[in-house]
Protein backbone atom coordinates (compact mmCIF):
# COMPACT_ATOMS: atom_id res chain seq x y z
CA UNK A 1 0.00 0.00 0.00
CA UNK A 2 3.32 2.36 0.41
CA UNK A 3 2.84 2.64 -3.28
CA UNK A 4 0.09 5.15 -3.02
CA UNK A 5 0.40 8.60 -2.32
CA UNK A 6 -2.87 10.83 -1.44
CA UNK A 7 -2.78 14.16 -2.68
CA UNK A 8 -5.85 16.30 -1.48
CA UNK A 9 -6.67 19.70 -2.38
CA UNK A 10 -8.47 22.46 0.34
CA UNK A 11 -9.42 25.42 -1.98
CA UNK A 12 -9.34 25.53 -6.20
CA UNK A 13 -9.37 29.73 -5.57
CA UNK A 14 -9.61 32.99 -3.70
CA UNK A 15 -13.63 32.92 -1.97
CA UNK A 16 -13.39 29.05 -2.07
CA UNK A 17 -15.64 27.64 0.97
CA UNK A 18 -13.64 28.08 3.89
CA UNK A 19 -15.30 24.67 5.44
CA UNK A 20 -13.62 22.71 2.29
CA UNK A 21 -10.47 21.58 3.90
CA UNK A 22 -12.00 20.07 7.19
CA UNK A 23 -13.26 16.38 5.22
CA UNK A 24 -10.37 16.59 3.09
CA UNK A 25 -8.05 16.08 5.95
CA UNK A 26 -10.20 13.65 7.45
CA UNK A 27 -10.07 11.46 4.58
CA UNK A 28 -6.33 11.66 4.18
CA UNK A 29 -6.15 10.25 7.85
CA UNK A 30 -8.78 7.55 7.57
CA UNK A 31 -7.27 6.40 4.46
CA UNK A 32 -3.74 5.91 6.58
CA UNK A 33 -1.44 6.21 3.20
CA UNK A 34 1.29 8.86 2.57
CA UNK A 35 -0.37 12.11 1.62
CA UNK A 36 -0.01 16.00 0.84
CA UNK A 37 -2.74 19.12 0.81
CA UNK A 38 -2.64 22.06 -0.77
CA UNK A 39 -4.22 24.96 -1.66
CA UNK A 40 -4.59 26.67 -4.93
CA UNK A 41 -5.91 30.29 -4.43
CA UNK A 42 -3.81 32.84 -6.89
CA UNK A 43 -5.91 33.97 -10.32
CA UNK A 44 -4.53 35.82 -12.57
CA UNK A 45 -4.87 39.14 -10.95
CA UNK A 46 -4.92 37.65 -7.37
CA UNK A 47 -1.18 39.06 -6.85
CA UNK A 48 -1.98 42.22 -8.07
CA UNK A 49 -4.65 42.81 -6.17
CA UNK A 50 -2.79 41.24 -3.13
CA UNK A 51 0.33 43.42 -3.74
CA UNK A 52 -2.19 46.80 -3.85
CA UNK A 53 -2.85 45.61 -0.03
CA UNK A 54 0.94 45.14 0.83
CA UNK A 55 1.46 48.66 -0.29
CA UNK A 56 -2.03 49.72 2.14
CA UNK A 57 -0.29 47.57 4.85
CA UNK A 58 3.13 45.92 4.69
CA UNK A 59 1.94 42.73 6.52
CA UNK A 60 -0.94 42.14 4.46
CA UNK A 61 -0.71 41.23 0.35
CA UNK A 62 -1.62 37.49 1.24
CA UNK A 63 -4.80 34.91 1.34
CA UNK A 64 -7.62 36.51 3.60
CA UNK A 65 -8.69 33.45 4.32
CA UNK A 66 -5.52 31.98 5.32
CA UNK A 67 -5.89 31.60 9.07
CA UNK A 68 -9.63 30.17 8.56
CA UNK A 69 -8.31 27.52 5.86
CA UNK A 70 -5.80 26.06 7.92
CA UNK A 71 -6.99 26.86 11.85
CA UNK A 72 -9.30 23.48 11.74
CA UNK A 73 -6.52 21.21 10.20
CA UNK A 74 -3.07 22.31 10.76
CA UNK A 75 -3.07 20.59 13.71
CA UNK A 76 -4.40 17.48 12.55
CA UNK A 77 -1.87 17.51 9.41
CA UNK A 78 0.79 17.81 11.25
CA UNK A 79 0.53 15.31 13.67
CA UNK A 80 -0.43 12.58 10.54
CA UNK A 81 2.50 13.95 8.79
CA UNK A 82 0.39 15.65 5.98
CA UNK A 83 2.78 18.11 4.34
CA UNK A 84 0.64 21.41 3.46
CA UNK A 85 1.49 23.42 0.09
CA UNK A 86 -0.33 26.58 -0.99
CA UNK A 87 0.36 29.97 -3.10
CA UNK A 88 -1.75 31.58 -0.14
CA UNK A 89 1.74 33.81 -0.10
CA UNK A 90 0.45 35.58 -2.65
CA UNK A 91 2.49 39.19 -2.71
CA UNK A 92 3.88 38.34 0.57
CA UNK A 93 4.80 34.94 1.72
CA UNK A 94 7.12 35.80 4.36
CA UNK A 95 3.87 37.93 6.28
CA UNK A 96 1.81 34.65 5.34
CA UNK A 97 4.40 32.62 7.06
CA UNK A 98 3.96 34.81 10.09
CA UNK A 99 0.51 34.31 10.10
CA UNK A 100 0.57 30.83 10.24
CA UNK A 101 3.68 30.88 13.22
CA UNK A 102 1.25 32.79 15.05
CA UNK A 103 -1.53 29.89 14.88
CA UNK A 104 0.81 27.40 14.95
CA UNK A 105 2.02 28.60 18.61
CA UNK A 106 -1.54 29.03 19.57
CA UNK A 107 -2.19 25.47 18.56
CA UNK A 108 0.68 24.04 20.72
CA UNK A 109 3.14 23.32 17.55
CA UNK A 110 6.01 25.22 18.16
CA UNK A 111 7.90 22.80 16.12
CA UNK A 112 5.86 22.96 13.05
CA UNK A 113 8.14 23.72 10.28
CA UNK A 114 7.62 26.31 7.93
CA UNK A 115 9.31 27.11 4.23
CA UNK A 116 8.78 29.94 2.59
CA UNK A 117 9.20 29.75 -1.12
CA UNK A 118 10.98 32.93 -2.81
CA UNK A 119 11.78 33.96 -6.88
CA UNK A 120 8.26 34.03 -7.99
CA UNK A 121 8.64 38.01 -7.57
CA UNK A 122 10.60 39.35 -10.63
CA UNK A 123 9.46 42.90 -10.28
CA UNK A 124 12.61 44.39 -9.58
CA UNK A 125 14.94 41.60 -11.45
CA UNK A 126 14.12 41.62 -14.83
CA UNK A 127 13.46 44.44 -17.15
CA UNK A 128 10.47 43.31 -18.89
CA UNK A 129 10.32 45.53 -21.80
CA UNK A 130 13.16 43.30 -23.28
CA UNK A 131 11.28 40.04 -23.22
CA UNK A 132 8.67 38.42 -25.79
CA UNK A 133 5.31 39.17 -24.92
CA UNK A 134 3.23 36.29 -24.43
CA UNK A 135 -0.20 37.35 -24.29
CA UNK A 136 -1.66 41.03 -23.50
CA UNK A 137 -4.64 42.82 -23.16
CA UNK A 138 -5.02 45.13 -26.49
CA UNK A 139 -5.04 48.13 -24.64
CA UNK A 140 -1.63 48.61 -22.37
CA UNK A 141 0.54 51.46 -23.30
CA UNK A 142 3.11 50.00 -21.09
CA UNK A 143 5.54 53.23 -21.94
CA UNK A 144 2.93 54.95 -19.27
CA UNK A 145 0.89 52.19 -17.61
CA UNK A 146 2.32 51.53 -13.93
CA UNK A 147 3.62 48.21 -12.88
CA UNK A 148 2.04 46.87 -9.68
CA UNK A 149 3.62 43.23 -10.32
CA UNK A 150 5.67 40.75 -12.02
CA UNK A 151 5.52 37.40 -11.11
CA UNK A 152 6.80 34.06 -12.53
CA UNK A 153 4.90 30.71 -12.74
CA UNK A 154 7.60 28.54 -11.14
CA UNK A 155 7.45 25.01 -11.44
CA UNK A 156 7.79 22.16 -8.62
CA UNK A 157 11.78 22.07 -8.35
CA UNK A 158 11.69 24.66 -4.99
CA UNK A 159 8.95 23.32 -3.84
CA UNK A 160 10.25 19.72 -3.83
CA UNK A 161 13.60 21.15 -2.20
CA UNK A 162 11.21 22.08 0.48
CA UNK A 163 9.47 19.39 1.17
CA UNK A 164 12.98 17.15 1.46
CA UNK A 165 14.21 19.90 4.12
CA UNK A 166 11.24 18.58 6.14
CA UNK A 167 8.82 21.46 5.29
CA UNK A 168 4.96 20.85 7.24
CA UNK A 169 3.92 23.72 5.23
CA UNK A 170 5.45 24.93 2.32
CA UNK A 171 4.19 28.86 1.49
CA UNK A 172 4.94 29.97 -1.90
CA UNK A 173 3.51 33.20 -3.93
CA UNK A 174 3.09 32.67 -7.73
CA UNK A 175 3.66 28.78 -8.94
CA UNK A 176 2.24 27.19 -11.47
CA UNK A 177 -1.00 25.33 -10.04
CA UNK A 178 -0.31 21.95 -10.84
CA UNK A 179 3.20 22.09 -9.47
CA UNK A 180 1.35 22.26 -6.00
CA UNK A 181 0.67 18.91 -7.12
CA UNK A 182 3.54 17.30 -8.58
CA UNK A 183 6.10 19.03 -6.12
CA UNK A 184 4.72 16.05 -3.01
CA UNK A 185 4.50 13.11 -5.56
CA UNK A 186 8.36 13.77 -6.85
CA UNK A 187 9.58 14.10 -3.29
CA UNK A 188 7.82 11.21 -2.01
CA UNK A 189 8.34 8.90 -4.78
CA UNK A 190 11.62 10.32 -5.89
CA UNK A 191 10.80 10.91 -9.38
CA UNK A 192 13.43 12.58 -11.77
CA UNK A 193 12.60 15.99 -12.97
CA UNK A 194 13.12 14.77 -16.31
CA UNK A 195 10.73 11.53 -16.34
CA UNK A 196 8.43 13.43 -18.28
CA UNK A 197 5.84 10.21 -18.21
CA UNK A 198 5.93 10.68 -14.00
CA UNK A 199 5.75 13.90 -14.83
CA UNK A 200 2.40 14.61 -17.16
CA UNK A 201 0.50 11.91 -14.38
CA UNK A 202 1.26 14.81 -11.81
CA UNK A 203 0.49 17.90 -13.44
CA UNK A 204 -2.94 15.95 -14.76
CA UNK A 205 -3.48 15.00 -10.94
CA UNK A 206 -3.05 19.26 -10.49
CA UNK A 207 -4.79 20.24 -13.09
CA UNK A 208 -7.83 17.99 -12.13
CA UNK A 209 -7.63 19.42 -8.93
CA UNK A 210 -6.50 23.04 -9.07
CA UNK A 211 -10.13 23.77 -9.10
CA UNK A 212 -11.27 22.48 -5.99
CA UNK A 213 -15.06 20.71 -6.24
CA UNK A 214 -14.92 21.97 -10.01
CA UNK A 215 -14.17 18.51 -10.28
CA UNK A 216 -16.27 16.69 -7.76
CA UNK A 217 -19.71 18.29 -8.86
CA UNK A 218 -19.22 22.19 -8.83
CA UNK A 219 -19.70 24.44 -11.66
CA UNK A 220 -21.07 20.97 -12.92
CA UNK A 221 -24.49 20.56 -10.96
CA UNK A 222 -27.55 21.67 -12.85
CA UNK A 223 -30.95 20.61 -11.55
CA UNK A 224 -32.95 17.78 -13.35
CA UNK A 225 -30.42 17.71 -15.86
CA UNK A 226 -26.53 16.74 -13.99
CA UNK A 227 -27.65 16.20 -10.34
CA UNK A 228 -25.46 16.02 -7.47
CA UNK A 229 -25.82 14.85 -3.97
CA UNK A 230 -25.67 17.70 -1.41
CA UNK A 231 -24.70 20.87 -3.51
CA UNK A 232 -24.52 22.74 -0.10
CA UNK A 233 -21.80 20.03 1.00
CA UNK A 234 -19.52 19.20 -2.30
CA UNK A 235 -16.25 17.33 -1.22
CA UNK A 236 -13.22 18.16 -2.26
CA UNK A 237 -10.97 15.96 -4.76
CA UNK A 238 -8.28 14.15 -3.77
CA UNK A 239 -5.92 12.58 -6.20
CA UNK A 240 -4.65 8.83 -5.43
CA UNK A 241 -1.23 8.26 -7.42
CA UNK A 242 0.89 5.03 -7.53
CA UNK A 243 4.15 5.14 -7.93
CA UNK A 244 4.47 3.55 -11.27
CA UNK A 245 1.93 7.18 -12.54
CA UNK A 246 -1.55 5.14 -12.12
CA UNK A 247 -4.12 8.24 -11.21
CA UNK A 248 -7.98 7.98 -9.80
CA UNK A 249 -9.59 10.90 -8.55
CA UNK A 250 -11.99 10.53 -5.48
CA UNK A 251 -13.18 13.03 -3.12
CA UNK A 252 -13.40 13.29 0.40
CA UNK A 253 -15.60 10.86 2.55
CA UNK A 254 -19.52 11.92 3.70
CA UNK A 255 -19.58 14.86 1.34
CA UNK A 256 -21.36 15.46 -1.50
CA UNK A 257 -20.83 15.80 -4.64
CA UNK A 258 -19.66 13.34 -7.11
CA UNK A 259 -16.86 12.29 -9.31
CA UNK A 260 -17.85 10.32 -12.41
CA UNK A 261 -16.63 10.43 -16.05
CA UNK A 262 -18.68 13.68 -16.94
CA UNK A 263 -17.25 15.60 -14.36
CA UNK A 264 -13.54 14.49 -14.88
CA UNK A 265 -14.28 15.94 -18.60
CA UNK A 266 -15.25 18.89 -17.70
CA UNK A 267 -12.23 19.46 -15.76
CA UNK A 268 -9.66 17.98 -17.95
CA UNK A 269 -10.81 20.10 -20.80
CA UNK A 270 -11.34 23.41 -18.69
CA UNK A 271 -9.22 26.50 -19.64
CA UNK A 272 -7.46 24.13 -22.06
CA UNK A 273 -6.38 24.87 -25.67
CA UNK A 274 -4.45 22.61 -27.71
CA UNK A 275 -5.38 19.10 -25.60
CA UNK A 276 -2.01 17.74 -27.06
CA UNK A 277 0.19 21.04 -25.53
CA UNK A 278 -1.19 21.94 -22.14
CA UNK A 279 2.46 23.85 -21.09
CA UNK A 280 3.70 23.63 -17.21
CA UNK A 281 7.03 24.64 -16.27
CA UNK A 282 7.80 21.04 -15.16
CA UNK A 283 6.01 18.83 -18.43
CA UNK A 284 4.31 19.58 -21.44
CA UNK A 285 0.86 17.29 -20.80
CA UNK A 286 -0.43 16.03 -23.35
CA UNK A 287 -3.67 14.35 -22.73
CA UNK A 288 -5.36 13.21 -26.23
CA UNK A 289 -5.03 9.75 -25.93
CA UNK A 290 -6.23 9.56 -22.81
CA UNK A 291 -9.09 7.88 -21.36
CA UNK A 292 -11.14 7.20 -18.65
CA UNK A 293 -12.81 4.59 -16.26
CA UNK A 294 -14.95 4.67 -13.66
CA UNK A 295 -13.58 2.20 -11.15
CA UNK A 296 -15.91 2.63 -8.51
CA UNK A 297 -18.30 5.20 -6.64
CA UNK A 298 -16.57 8.42 -7.03
CA UNK A 299 -13.57 6.90 -8.24
CA UNK A 300 -12.47 7.37 -11.76
CA UNK A 301 -9.51 6.08 -13.00
CA UNK A 302 -7.38 8.40 -15.95
CA UNK A 303 -5.08 6.59 -18.28
CA UNK A 304 -2.71 7.18 -21.33
CA UNK A 305 -1.21 10.41 -20.15
CA UNK A 306 1.76 11.47 -22.18
CA UNK A 307 4.29 13.61 -21.48
CA UNK A 308 7.14 16.18 -23.36
CA UNK A 309 9.90 18.19 -22.19
CA UNK A 310 9.48 21.13 -20.10
CA UNK A 311 9.75 24.56 -21.85
CA UNK A 312 13.03 26.27 -21.63
CA UNK A 313 11.19 29.33 -20.69
CA UNK A 314 8.47 30.24 -18.02
CA UNK A 315 5.25 32.67 -18.26
CA UNK A 316 5.35 36.00 -16.16
CA UNK A 317 2.43 37.93 -15.70
CA UNK A 318 2.87 40.98 -15.60
CA UNK A 319 0.22 43.44 -13.83
CA UNK A 320 -0.47 47.06 -14.79
CA UNK A 321 -3.05 50.18 -13.08
CA UNK A 322 -5.61 50.07 -15.65
CA UNK A 323 -8.68 52.66 -16.43
CA UNK A 324 -11.59 53.06 -13.76
CA UNK A 325 -15.08 50.94 -14.11
CA UNK A 326 -18.23 52.64 -12.93
CA UNK A 327 -21.13 50.09 -12.80
CA UNK A 328 -24.72 51.31 -11.56
CA UNK A 329 -27.90 49.19 -11.39
CA UNK A 330 -31.38 49.93 -10.92
CA UNK A 331 -34.78 47.84 -11.28
CA UNK A 332 -37.95 47.83 -12.94
CA UNK A 333 -40.76 45.36 -12.39
CA UNK A 334 -44.40 44.52 -13.33
CA UNK A 335 -46.29 45.71 -16.36
CA UNK A 336 -44.64 46.85 -19.43
CA UNK A 337 -41.62 46.30 -17.00
CA UNK A 338 -39.91 45.02 -20.81
CA UNK A 339 -40.51 48.97 -22.22
CA UNK A 340 -39.25 50.97 -19.18
CA UNK A 341 -36.17 49.11 -19.09
CA UNK A 342 -35.22 49.66 -22.61
CA UNK A 343 -36.53 53.06 -22.50
CA UNK A 344 -33.98 53.75 -19.32
CA UNK A 345 -31.07 52.38 -20.86
CA UNK A 346 -31.34 54.29 -24.37
CA UNK A 347 -31.81 57.37 -21.98
CA UNK A 348 -29.17 56.09 -19.93
CA UNK A 349 -26.85 56.25 -22.80
CA UNK A 350 -28.30 59.73 -24.02
CA UNK A 351 -27.36 60.91 -20.70
CA UNK A 352 -23.43 60.83 -20.76
CA UNK A 353 -23.23 61.62 -24.86
CA UNK A 354 -25.58 65.78 -23.42
CA UNK A 355 -22.60 65.32 -20.54
CA UNK A 356 -19.94 64.87 -22.79
CA UNK A 357 -18.41 62.26 -20.66
CA UNK A 358 -15.24 60.69 -21.51
CA UNK A 359 -16.75 57.18 -21.23
CA UNK A 360 -16.85 53.76 -22.93
CA UNK A 361 -20.47 52.57 -21.62
CA UNK A 362 -22.82 49.31 -22.05
CA UNK A 363 -25.89 48.69 -20.96
CA UNK A 364 -27.48 45.15 -19.83
CA UNK A 365 -30.80 44.71 -19.15
CA UNK A 366 -30.54 41.87 -16.54
CA UNK A 367 -33.17 39.20 -16.57
CA UNK A 368 -33.91 39.60 -20.49
CA UNK A 369 -29.80 39.83 -21.73
CA UNK A 370 -26.94 40.89 -20.10
CA UNK A 371 -23.32 37.98 -19.64
CA UNK A 372 -24.35 36.43 -23.37
CA UNK A 373 -24.82 39.76 -25.12
CA UNK A 374 -22.06 42.27 -26.55
CA UNK A 375 -21.61 46.26 -25.82
CA UNK A 376 -24.14 47.41 -27.83
CA UNK A 377 -26.75 45.09 -26.80
CA UNK A 378 -27.78 43.08 -29.63
CA UNK A 379 -29.68 40.71 -27.74
CA UNK A 380 -31.73 42.72 -25.37
CA UNK A 381 -32.63 45.05 -28.14
CA UNK A 382 -34.03 42.37 -30.28
CA UNK A 383 -35.47 40.94 -27.89
CA UNK A 384 -39.43 41.54 -28.18
CA UNK A 385 -40.87 39.70 -24.96
CA UNK A 386 -42.49 37.68 -23.00
CA UNK A 387 -42.46 40.12 -20.74
CA UNK A 388 -40.02 39.06 -17.37
CA UNK A 389 -41.27 39.38 -14.34
CA UNK A 390 -38.67 41.72 -13.53
CA UNK A 391 -35.61 43.50 -14.87
CA UNK A 392 -32.81 44.79 -13.46
CA UNK A 393 -30.69 47.85 -15.58
CA UNK A 394 -27.29 47.95 -15.86
CA UNK A 395 -24.88 50.85 -16.73
CA UNK A 396 -20.73 49.94 -17.04
CA UNK A 397 -18.43 52.89 -17.85
CA UNK A 398 -14.63 52.45 -18.41
CA UNK A 399 -12.50 55.66 -18.22
CA UNK A 400 -9.13 57.50 -17.65
CA UNK A 401 -10.57 59.50 -14.37
CA UNK A 402 -12.07 58.04 -11.53
CA UNK A 403 -14.20 61.05 -11.95
CA UNK A 404 -15.74 60.73 -15.01
CA UNK A 405 -16.57 57.17 -14.41
CA UNK A 406 -18.17 58.06 -10.93
CA UNK A 407 -20.23 60.81 -12.90
CA UNK A 408 -21.23 57.89 -15.06
CA UNK A 409 -22.13 55.58 -12.65
CA UNK A 410 -24.23 58.70 -10.80
CA UNK A 411 -26.33 58.95 -13.85
CA UNK A 412 -28.06 55.44 -12.55
CA UNK A 413 -28.46 56.68 -9.36
CA UNK A 414 -30.36 59.48 -10.43
CA UNK A 415 -32.92 57.40 -12.15
CA UNK A 416 -34.85 57.22 -9.01
CA UNK A 417 -35.86 60.32 -9.36
CA UNK A 418 -35.57 60.74 -13.06
CA UNK A 419 -36.06 57.70 -14.56
CA UNK A 420 -39.28 55.47 -15.50
CA UNK A 421 -42.23 55.29 -13.08
CA UNK A 422 -41.70 52.24 -11.09
CA UNK A 423 -38.00 52.79 -11.10
CA UNK A 424 -36.11 51.76 -7.10
CA UNK A 425 -32.97 49.85 -5.64
CA UNK A 426 -30.61 51.33 -7.27
CA UNK A 427 -26.56 50.86 -6.62
CA UNK A 428 -23.83 52.55 -8.22
CA UNK A 429 -19.63 51.78 -7.54
CA UNK A 430 -16.58 53.00 -9.38
CA UNK A 431 -13.21 50.30 -8.58
CA UNK A 432 -9.52 50.64 -10.36
CA UNK A 433 -8.98 47.96 -13.11
CA UNK A 434 -6.07 46.02 -13.58
CA UNK A 435 -4.51 44.70 -17.18
CA UNK A 436 -1.98 42.10 -17.39
CA UNK A 437 0.81 40.77 -19.82
CA UNK A 438 2.37 37.62 -19.92
CA UNK A 439 5.94 37.52 -21.02
CA UNK A 440 7.89 34.59 -21.78
CA UNK A 441 11.22 34.37 -20.09
CA UNK A 442 13.96 31.46 -19.64
CA UNK A 443 14.21 29.61 -16.22
CA UNK A 444 17.76 30.33 -15.82
CA UNK A 445 16.68 34.01 -15.27
CA UNK A 446 14.67 32.87 -12.40
CA UNK A 447 16.36 31.70 -9.20
CA UNK A 448 14.29 30.20 -6.67
CA UNK A 449 15.49 29.36 -2.81
CA UNK A 450 13.80 28.23 0.25
CA UNK A 451 14.27 29.53 3.40
CA UNK A 452 12.80 27.08 6.30
CA UNK A 453 12.73 27.56 10.00
CA UNK A 454 9.78 26.25 12.73
CA UNK A 455 6.95 28.35 14.14
CA UNK A 456 8.80 29.52 17.00
CA UNK A 457 11.64 30.82 15.20
CA UNK A 458 9.42 32.74 13.19
CA UNK A 459 7.54 34.14 15.93
CA UNK A 460 10.61 35.28 18.13
CA UNK B 1 -31.33 8.27 -42.65
CA UNK B 2 -33.83 7.40 -39.99
CA UNK B 3 -36.19 9.63 -39.41
CA UNK B 4 -34.74 13.01 -37.17
CA UNK B 5 -35.47 15.37 -34.79
CA UNK B 6 -34.17 18.92 -34.32
CA UNK B 7 -32.96 19.59 -30.46
CA UNK B 8 -30.79 22.08 -28.43
CA UNK B 9 -27.29 20.50 -27.91
CA UNK B 10 -28.17 21.13 -24.21
CA UNK B 11 -30.72 18.04 -24.65
CA UNK B 12 -27.81 15.99 -25.86
CA UNK B 13 -24.59 17.14 -24.33
CA UNK B 14 -22.98 18.99 -21.30
CA UNK B 15 -20.13 21.81 -21.57
CA UNK B 16 -17.75 24.03 -19.36
CA UNK B 17 -16.44 27.49 -20.58
CA UNK B 18 -12.63 28.90 -19.54
CA UNK B 19 -10.49 31.71 -20.30
CA UNK B 20 -7.45 33.08 -21.03
CA UNK B 21 -7.01 36.41 -21.44
CA UNK B 22 -9.72 37.33 -24.16
CA UNK B 23 -9.98 33.46 -25.62
CA UNK B 24 -11.95 31.53 -24.61
CA UNK B 25 -12.33 27.79 -24.56
CA UNK B 26 -15.77 25.32 -24.34
CA UNK B 27 -15.75 21.90 -23.87
CA UNK B 28 -18.74 20.07 -25.62
CA UNK B 29 -19.17 16.61 -24.11
CA UNK B 30 -22.38 14.18 -25.20
CA UNK B 31 -24.06 12.20 -23.17
CA UNK B 32 -23.93 9.30 -25.26
CA UNK B 33 -21.05 8.25 -27.58
CA UNK B 34 -23.04 7.51 -30.26
CA UNK B 35 -23.56 11.11 -30.64
CA UNK B 36 -19.79 12.11 -31.26
CA UNK B 37 -19.74 11.68 -34.60
CA UNK B 38 -22.80 13.09 -35.13
CA UNK B 39 -21.86 16.24 -33.43
CA UNK B 40 -18.67 16.34 -35.23
CA UNK B 41 -20.66 16.41 -38.61
CA UNK B 42 -23.14 19.67 -37.17
CA UNK B 43 -21.47 21.66 -34.43
CA UNK B 44 -18.67 22.51 -36.81
CA UNK B 45 -16.24 25.13 -36.27
CA UNK B 46 -17.81 28.25 -38.61
CA UNK B 47 -21.16 27.29 -36.86
CA UNK B 48 -19.43 28.05 -33.20
CA UNK B 49 -18.25 31.11 -34.43
CA UNK B 50 -20.89 32.33 -35.98
CA UNK B 51 -22.95 31.97 -32.37
CA UNK B 52 -20.48 34.16 -30.75
CA UNK B 53 -19.98 36.65 -34.03
CA UNK B 54 -22.21 39.52 -31.94
CA UNK B 55 -19.41 39.62 -29.37
CA UNK B 56 -16.47 40.21 -32.12
CA UNK B 57 -14.89 36.61 -32.17
CA UNK B 58 -12.42 36.16 -34.91
CA UNK B 59 -11.40 32.54 -35.14
CA UNK B 60 -12.43 29.00 -34.07
CA UNK B 61 -10.53 25.93 -33.59
CA UNK B 62 -12.30 22.57 -32.72
CA UNK B 63 -9.97 19.71 -30.89
CA UNK B 64 -11.75 16.71 -31.21
CA UNK B 65 -10.92 14.10 -28.32
CA UNK B 66 -12.55 10.52 -29.81
CA UNK B 67 -11.46 8.47 -26.88
CA UNK B 68 -12.86 10.71 -24.25
CA UNK B 69 -16.07 11.98 -26.52
CA UNK B 70 -15.53 15.19 -26.18
CA UNK B 71 -14.66 18.34 -27.96
CA UNK B 72 -12.83 21.36 -26.77
CA UNK B 73 -13.49 25.16 -28.73
CA UNK B 74 -11.08 27.53 -28.69
CA UNK B 75 -12.63 30.62 -29.80
CA UNK B 76 -10.45 34.02 -29.87
CA UNK B 77 -11.58 37.24 -29.55
CA UNK B 78 -15.00 36.76 -27.95
CA UNK B 79 -14.46 38.02 -24.32
CA UNK B 80 -14.69 41.50 -25.50
CA UNK B 81 -11.41 42.02 -24.22
CA UNK B 82 -11.26 39.79 -21.58
CA UNK B 83 -11.43 40.01 -17.64
CA UNK B 84 -9.15 43.16 -18.03
CA UNK B 85 -10.91 45.13 -20.22
CA UNK B 86 -14.59 43.74 -20.81
CA UNK B 87 -17.48 45.85 -19.60
CA UNK B 88 -19.65 42.44 -19.42
CA UNK B 89 -20.61 41.79 -15.63
CA UNK B 90 -19.08 38.26 -16.72
CA UNK B 91 -15.94 39.11 -17.98
CA UNK B 92 -14.36 35.37 -17.61
CA UNK B 93 -17.37 34.14 -20.07
CA UNK B 94 -17.87 31.21 -17.59
CA UNK B 95 -21.59 31.30 -18.78
CA UNK B 96 -20.80 31.22 -22.15
CA UNK B 97 -21.25 27.59 -22.48
CA UNK B 98 -25.35 27.77 -22.62
CA UNK B 99 -24.45 29.79 -25.35
CA UNK B 100 -23.31 26.83 -27.04
CA UNK B 101 -25.78 24.42 -25.51
CA UNK B 102 -28.42 26.68 -27.77
CA UNK B 103 -26.65 25.62 -30.68
CA UNK B 104 -29.49 22.73 -32.04
CA UNK B 105 -28.59 19.93 -34.22
CA UNK B 106 -30.36 16.93 -35.64
CA UNK B 107 -30.28 13.83 -34.60
CA UNK B 108 -32.28 10.49 -35.29
CA UNK B 109 -35.10 10.14 -33.54
CA UNK B 110 -33.55 7.05 -31.36
CA UNK B 111 -30.93 8.85 -30.12
CA UNK B 112 -32.99 11.73 -28.86
CA UNK B 113 -33.11 11.80 -24.83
Amino acid sequence: MSDVFLVGNGAGFSGDRVDAPIPVVRTLIQRGLPAALFFEVLGERTVALAQLERRANPEAGYEPMLERLLAPVLADCFNNRIPILGNFGAANPPAAARCIARLALRLGLPNLRIAVVAGDDVMGSIALDQLPVHEADGSIDTRSARLIAANAYIGAEPLVAALKAGADVVVAGRTSDPALAIAPLVAHFGWSLDDWQKLAVGAAAGHLLECGSQVTGGVFWDPGRKDIPDPANIGFPIAEVTRDGGLIITKAVETGGLVDLRTIKEQLLYELHDPAHYITPDVVLDISACHIEQVGKDRVAIHGLKGEPAPESLKVTASFEGSWLGEGEVSVSGPNALARAKATADVLLQRLKLRGLPVRARVDLIGVASVHDSDDGALWRSYEGPEPLDIRIRLAAEGATRDDVDQAAREVLALLCCGTAGTGGARWRVTPRILTRSYLVLCERVPTSITTRTAQEIAA
Amino acid sequence: MSETVELPLYDLAHSRAGDKGNRANLSLIPYRPELYPILAEQVTEERVLALFAHRGATRCRRYDLPLLHAFNFVVDDVLEGGVNASLNLDGHGKTQSFRLLALTVRVPRHLAP
